[in-house]
């Protein structure tokens, strides 16, 4: 054997170490957003524009995907039941906008006000998974869509009286949308932002994002954070450290929905609209997605997989969109977002025995 | 001479290369009552499986050996086939539906049914049930079980007695029924019941039917057999006609001397010393380990034992104590006062520490690392290895010393500290087990079945490791295992439970039939204890 051989046999046998250990479904996706950006360049697309915008979605649903880990650890699996936090952010963005709040000022207390809003309905919400213990999942789905059946109801007969708010024509209730600008549209976006080749990097957005990765990981780290971890991974051996299980799972469910408060309001800062009524419908089902495509599982998540999962996720979102509109004429973006999410999702269900791997 | 009901000739069964039966021979004759009797893990129950057909047995590579009824040779594949050929089994454990009625229960999946249109055109399965049949061959079988109670009423709610008697019923009413096996049929029955049964027992033999009756009870077996066979450790050490036996040579037989006591010299712990730990009146409701009303002193310093058979509570004395399983009564720690019960947090801060038996389900997070193993549970409960910023950190660098000087102590065999739990051998799973026991510094250390799952050469690794905990840092220690022998070779002394309760306390030089009777709850308490 000539050391020609040997060599490209260790290579071949390292690219498939690699692919192992990075996991056979993070792999694919990987490879499939390398293919989706060979196209976009073949097609001539506005490369520059495009990678800003992969920056921005990524740090813009972060936190969203943060959201996951402290109920994966705890044992009540992805949080399904996101669009209750997501509530509690958009009630503190639209309480921000009716104190005729602005910029970070606005930003910072619908940060506070919907991370404490969260928290509330955390614990409340933790108490129910605790009565639901093995059905955290289903019972997750079907309470973030009553959950976000109920906020309609309250959109509809809170008694808001902004005038950026309310139908322009009267009546009551809230718009679908609401427009941010001139409140806190985009102020992390804008933050210290540069331009690199004509790409545009979020400098606030990004370090706001890896503020709450630090947090999320300081909090993982400390004792409630290991004991939380302990219950999720062996409720007798939780048992037998002296800890109590629904507490630890309720703290899970807190820290969750509290994040997934902030999460939201971060994203409506980037986006520039805040979306009530059905919006928040499905937004539980990406944000689970994006984590299990980073290589978590149902029961192990970490930082590195929700931060790898999101820019994934969203980089094919961002990238299959132009390229699929001009590939065939239709809008398939959404289409794509839908089949991804949910056949992630699916994956990772069918998976739930082996933990580790996917 | 008549062929035997029921020849076993030569069985023998490897489960992953460990023996569990060697060449065992057994043969019931026609309307004999036969016991069969044997320690826990004597092979009794593998056996039974063979001759059941459990796909256990199959799955796990199958049997040598054959086996014939009434002279013929058969193949015994499934637990169908056992029906087919006239077996029945009543099993430890009830296997009846609470929402039927009796009726129901033993015509189940044998129903009676009445033709109409629809099975006509579509197979039996579709017919009407005839509950006046089901009804009367139901009445007929309880009949022969004497049992006089209400065919219609439902299952649920019977006393545990009437359910026996039941499951005996459900096997009557098969015709075909030769042969019965009987799995420790008096162990849930009151004394009165099990008279009954032993009276029902000696009537079906008089009407042909074989029985095979496996108990430790030692006087029922010599009260109803005719002839008794004896297993150890999946051999047949003894077989002998109940004439020519007595309850001292079946407990000698049972237990027989595996290992000769080692020759450390073994102190005396005088009962009237001050105890380190007091039991009394403890409850334990743990599933089929249950204690009712345990008074026991350990000493300070002293190796105990705790032996028993399985079911009669010996593992739930530990589980109970550390607050893992509701229990009740008074445990009091010297140094420390009185222990809150179903409390973990209260027993551990008291001092004790426990190696759990179930080791890779309470012992171990399996997929973590071997350091955080270690560390965890004193990391949680005692609050060691923090490090006080805005709040409570974990401290790594002082987890990972902590982790390394176990290593090194223990000996565990490992590529580091980061190795995740699950991919070691079941040997030094157990040192990681007793290293994050020892975290927590203990002065009284529970050990479960410490050698449950462990190559050979690894157990004694093991003992050897308690052992030098107790002479060298002055742990005391409470080992509680169904080996006999493993107890012999470390323990000072070794308390034995039987019914959830204390029988007594041996020296570990007590004789093999002294060991043997009273674990089988004859002998009455040759030392009792203090209380």
């Amino acid at each position: 054997m000539t050391s020609g051989d040997f060599n490209e046999h260790s290579l071949w046998q390292r690219i498939k170490e690699g692919v192992a250990s990075f996991g056979v479904a993070r792999s694919i996706i990987l490879l499939f957003l390398i293919i989706l950006l060979i196209a976009a360049l073949i097609l001539d697309l506005p490369m520059d524009q495009i990678l800003s915008s992969m920056l921005s979605r990524f740090g813009m649903n972060g936190i969203l995907v943060l959201a996951m880990i402290p109920t994966i650890r705890s044992g009540t699996g992805p949080n399904f039941g996101l669009p209750l936090g997501i509530s509690c952010g958009l009630i503190a963005a639209v309480l921000s906008i009716e104190l005729d709040l602005r910029g970070f000022q606005a930003l910072f207390f619908a940060v506070g006000l919907g991370g404490a809003l969260g928290a509330i309905a955390g614990y409340l919400y933790g108490l129910l998974l605790n009565k639901v213990k093995g059905q955290e999942m289903t019972v997750g789905t079907y309470f973030g869509f009553s959950i976000v059946s109920l906020m309609c109801i309250f959109w509809f007969l809170a008694p808001f009286k902004s005038p950026e708010m309310i139908w322009p024509y009267g009546g009551s209730g809230l718009r679908v949308t609401i427009a941010l600008e001139g409140r806190f549209d985009k102020v992390l976006n804008n933050f210290l932002a540069f331009d690199v080749f004509g790409v545009t990097i979020p400098t606030g957005l990004l370090l706001f994002y890896g503020a709450f990765c630090l947090i999320v990981w300081l909090f993982m780290h400390s004792k409630t954070g290991v004991a939380l971890s302990t219950v999720g991974e062996s409720p007798r051996f939780a048992e037998s450290c002296g800890l109590s299980i629904d507490r630890y799972r309720t703290i899970g469910s807190v820290v969750s929905q509290a994040l997934g408060a902030v999460g939201i309001i971060v994203y409506a800062q980037t986006f520039g609209f805040l979306q009530l009524y059905m919006a928040p419908l499905f937004m539980a089902f990406f944000a689970v997605a994006s984590i299990l495509i980073g290589g978590a599982t149902l029961n192990r998540a970490t930082i590195w997989h929700a931060t790898v999962g999101c820019f994934l996720f969203q980089s094919i979102l961002v990238v299959s969109m132009p390229v699929a509109n001009l590939i065939i004429s239709e809008n398939l973006a959404e289409v794509a977002r839908i089949i991804i999410s949910n056949g992630i999702i699916l994956y990772a269900l069918t998976r739930r025995e082996i933990g580790g791997g996917a | 001479m008549e062929a035997p009901r029921l020849e076993m000739r030569d069985i023998s069964k490897e489960y992953f290369g460990n023996k569990v039966l060697r060449s065992v021979n057994l043969s019931v004759a026609p309307g004999e009552i036969h016991g069969l009797v044997g320690e826990n893990g004597a092979g009794k129950s593998t056996l039974m499986n063979i001759l059941f057909g459990m796909p256990v047995i199959r799955n796990t590579g199958g049997f040598e050996g054959r086996i014939f009824i009434d002279g013929e040779p058969v193949e015994v594949n499934s637990p169908y086939d056992a029906l087919e050929l006239g077996i029945g089994m009543v099993h430890q454990e009830f296997m009846l539906l609470p929402g039927l009625t009796i009726t129901e229960n033993i015509k189940i999946n044998r129903e009676i049914v009445k033709d109409n249109l629809l099975s006509k055109m579509l197979g039996k399965k579709l017919g009407i049930l005839d509950f006046e049949r089901m009804r009367k061959d139901a009445r007929k079988a309880l009949d022969r079980v004497e049992l006089n109670i209400d065919e219609m009423l439902p299952v649920l709610g019977l006393p545990v007695g009437f359910m026996q008697f039941i499951e005996i019923a459900r096997e009557l009413d098969k015709d075909s029924l030769r042969l019965l096996i009987l799995d420790e049929p008096t162990a849930v029955l009151t004394e009165k019941d099990a008279e009954t049964l032993i009276e029902v027992m000696k009537k079906l033999s008089r009407e042909g039917i074989s029985i095979l009756f496996i108990t430790h009870r030692l006087n029922e077996v010599l009260r109803v057999a005719d002839n008794i066979t004896v297993l150890r450790d999946g051999e047949v050490v003894g077989k002998l006609p109940s004439s020519e036996a007595t309850i001292e040579v079946l407990a000698e037989l049972m237990v027989g001397r595996k290992v000769d006591i080692s020759a450390r010299a073994r102190r005396g712990f005088e009962e009237d010393a001050k105890p380190i730990l007091t039991i009394k009146d403890l409850h334990v409701d743990m599933p089929g380990e249950r204690v009712s009303g345990l008074s026991l002193n350990v000493q300070e310093g002293e190796i105990l034992g705790i032996g028993g058979l399985a079911g009669h509570g010996k593992i739930g004395i530990a589980n109970g104590i550390m607050g893992l399983y509701p229990a009740r009564g008074y445990v009091h720690v010297a140094n420390y006062g009185e222990v809150e019960l179903n409390s973990p947090l209260s027993a551990l801060s008291s001092g004790m520490a426990f190696v759990s038996e179930d080791r890779r389900g309470m012992g171990l997070l399996l997929d973590e690392t071997i350091e955080l193993n270690i560390a965890v549970q004193a990391l949680l409960s005692r609050g060691k290895f923090l490090k006080k910023y805005l709040f409570n950190m974990i401290d790594r660098e002082s987890i990972r010393k902590h982790a390394l000087k176990m290593i090194k102590d223990l000996d565990i065999r490992c590529t580091g500290p980061n190795q995740i739990v699950r991919r070691l051998s079941g040997g030094n799973q157990q040192k990681v087990c007793i290293a994050k026991a020892l975290t927590l510094e203990p002065s009284i250390l529970f050990v479960s079945e410490p050698t449950r799952g462990i190559d050979v050469g690894a157990k004694k690794i093991v003992l050897d490791l308690l052992l030098q905990l107790n002479q060298e840092l002055g742990v005391t220690i409470i080992m509680t295992s169904s080996e006999l022998a493993e107890l012999r070779s470390i323990c000072d002394r070794i308390a034995i439970i039987y019914r959830g309760r204390l029988q007594g306390i041996l020296p570990v030089d007590a004789s093999d039939k002294e060991f043997g009777l009273m674990m089988a709850g004859e002998l009455s308490a040759v030392k009792e204890g203090v209380f």
